[in-house]
């Protein structure tokens, strides 16, 4: 080890300092179990903010593309002064089982499920409510949000005319399962339906409005007899979602969402999270480097004489600096290791608490080998470069003033 | 003999413009191999200066100081503490050994930093050696500093001065701290080495008893060489 002297005078340094040794090593200690508990906080918060967002939603729709006013006139016949725009009708998706299969053989493609969907006016009694029929195939997109894992009541069927409500909607309605009600559409069409299941999403719109049926009555009470109004996906690469379908979008002529486009204020809140964590480490980081600079200065000026031997027996200026930055390096180290045990207590003990409480809202922090490395790491740098300035100082004193100190 | 250091018109100021003061007026002085001398003088006469700067800790204003016949005065600060680690040993009035580490290691640490720290056993074995013959008991060389005795403390100072095998012994006030008695060991001591090793040793020291028992008196008054006599062989020739 080429640096054996300089480690053996830095570790009997630190052991000499004591106290101030095991206060600095504890304000590092403290600095970085802060950096990674906050940072495994807000990871593991934001993934289940994500996870919920996903867990009701498809990373990516393919939607029908949207009806556009066309000129009618020649050119040189008239000018058009103003063009209307059309209103959106619902509409199939054209040749979509060939699509379907295009997209189920895409390697970014996880699940693709048709669905159809589209307004109508739930009744019983004398009760009424407005609607979002969801025609599915059970099969293929339950393997994009998993509402059977939700089910409040009831069970998972949507063979014939059975259907499943939103909890928010069975109390409007004060429909139990077993329990019939009538879905009645603009087009005059209307279909008596048996609920089979009473789900929750915990998303309040969705809990309240929304109806899965099959696909087969939806395409009639909507009347778009084999016809499909979207394909949701799934997708291996959550975060590569808006990539994915710019690319089939461009590949296959459709119009494709993401999630990160529809949920663009989410993405940036959490964007934004995170520029806060980063914020807060890096504060937390200077102030650590300024306590270790400081004990280090300090101990620089408590070391003068000792200095002034070293360098009068023949220790060389490069080798002191070396000796102090290697002491800060140490005290990163150190300090760190201690932190990253303090992290994982604290981590653990949240974790417990969680698991217990099991409540809404609890969730599970985010923990990587990769956090505790790089926060051991970014410590000993800091060490190290807060020694940078008591280090310098240390091999500048002039040997003949540090022997008469 | 050949001359181990040699100062030719060393002149050493102070401070600069109206506040510049000399402290050495152009001092010429050879030390040769194999002498034993004492540098003497009252306080503010310049001999710390005059140690400095054969110490090669300190650059002389003017004047050139040749160590082993090479100029120093314009070398590099590197190759200036390498000469001092290879060619010098120092010994300070109070003992100045480091706190942190055994009597042995203090003895160790600057061959430690000329090799990068690698400890051989016949290192360990010759500094073990060292410590004895300066008076040390084993169970004593692991002791750190505060453990022992000053006469303790200042005959590790010294082995740490030898162990590398300088040529020149610099002492500043070596028994200032010391009563009587041990003082008259630590000479002797330092008599012994440079009989059986031929090393140089020049001591600074008010006490005229002790300067009485080197070979050679160097007296130094506001900055310069006042008297520079030979004592009588103090020691029966062999």
């Amino acid at each position: 080890m080429p640096l054996r002297f300089e480690a053996l005078l830095a570790l009997r340094l630190l052991r000499e300092g004591r106290v101030q040794t095991w206060l600095i090593l504890a304000g590092i200690a403290v600095g970085v179990a802060v950096i990674v508990f906050v940072t495994a906080l807000i990871a593991g918060l934001q993934a289940s903010i994500i996870e919920r967002t996903l867990g009701t939603q498809a990373h990516i729709k393919i939607v029908p593309p949207e009806e556009r006013a066309l000129r009618a006139l020649a050119a040189g016949e008239a000018e058009a002064i103003a063009i209307e725009q059309r209103a959106q009708r619902l509409r199939s998706i054209g040749n979509w089982p060939a699509l379907l299969a295009a997209l189920r053989q895409d390697r970014d493609i996880l699940a693709a499920a048709p669905i159809v969907s589209g307004p109508a006016l739930a009744r019983r009694g004398a009760a009424s409510r407005a609607v979002a029929l969801l025609g599915i195939e059970p099969e293929s997109y339950l393997r994009i949000v998993p509402t059977h894992e939700k089910l409040q009541a009831g069970r998972f069927d949507l063979s014939g005319d059975q259907v499943l409500i939103g909890s928010l909607l069975a109390a409007d309605l004060g429909a139990k399962p077993g329990e019939r009600l009538r879905l009645e559409t603009s087009g005059e069409r209307a279909r008596t339906v048996t609920v089979a299941g009473i789900f929750e999403l915990g998303v309040r719109d969705l809990d309240q409005r929304l109806v899965y049926l099959g696909l087969k009555p939806a395409q009639s009470l909507l009347d778009l007899p084999a016809g499909i109004t979207g394909i949701d996906l799934k997708v291996q690469e959550i975060f590569a979602a808006e990539r994915i379908a710019r690319r089939l979008q461009a590949a296959l002529g459709v119009q494709a969402e993401s999630w990160m486009q529809t949920n663009r204020n989410l993405l940036d809140a959490l964007a934004a999270q995170s520029s806060s964590t980063r914020l807060i480490s890096f504060f937390v980081a200077i102030s650590a480097a300024f306590g270790i600079a400081s004990v280090l200065a300090v101990s620089v000026v408590q070391k003068t004489r000792e200095i002034g031997i070293l360098r009068a027996v023949g220790v060389s200026r490069a080798q002191v600096r070396r000796v102090f930055l290697l002491m800060g390096a140490l005290v990163g180290l150190l300090g760190s290791l201690l932190g990253s045990a303090l992290a994982g207590a604290l981590i653990a003990l949240w974790q417990g608490a969680g698991m217990n409480r099991s409540a809404r809202g609890a969730f599970e922090l985010y923990v990587s080998t990769e956090l505790f490395l790089a926060a051991i790491l970014l410590a000993t740098l800091v060490g190290m470069l807060a020694a940078a300035f008591p280090a310098r100082r240390a091999a500048r004193l002039d040997p003949v003033e540090a022997l008469r100190a | 003999m050949s001359a181990v250091i040699r100062l030719q018109g060393v002149r050493k100021t102070y401070g600069q413009g109206a506040v510049a003061q000399e402290v050495l007026h152009g001092i010429d002085l050879t030390l040769a191999r194999g002498e034993f001398a004492a540098l003497i003088g009252p306080s503010g006469s310049g001999k710390s200066t005059l140690l400095n700067l054969l110490g090669l800790l300190d650059r002389p204003s003017a004047g050139e100081v040749f160590l082993l016949e090479r100029p120093t005065s314009e070398m590099e600060e590197a190759e200036r503490t390498r000469l001092r680690g290879e060619a010098l040993g120092f010994v300070f009035q109070f003992h100045h050994l480091l706190a942190a580490f055994s009597a042995l290691e203090n003895v160790l640490l600057p061959s430690l930093a000329r090799n990068g720290g690698r400890l051989t056993p016949t290192l360990r074995v010759e500094a073990e050696a060292l410590l004895a013959s300066v008076g040390l008991k084993p169970e004593q060389w692991r002791r750190k500093p505060a453990e022992l005795s000053g006469g303790q403390q200042q005959r590790v100072a010294i082995a740490r001065a030898l162990f590398h095998r300088p040529v020149l012994l610099l002492a500043d006030e070596p028994t200032g701290n010391l009563d009587t008695q041990t003082a008259d060991q630590v000479f002797a001591l330092f008599r012994r080495f440079n009989e059986e090793r031929g090393l140089t040793v020049l001591v600074v020291t008010h006490d005229p008893r002790l300067a009485a028992r080197t070979d050679r008196i160097i007296e130094l008054v506001d900055g310069w060489i006042l008297a520079d006599r030979s004592a009588a062989p103090h020691h029966p020739a062999p």
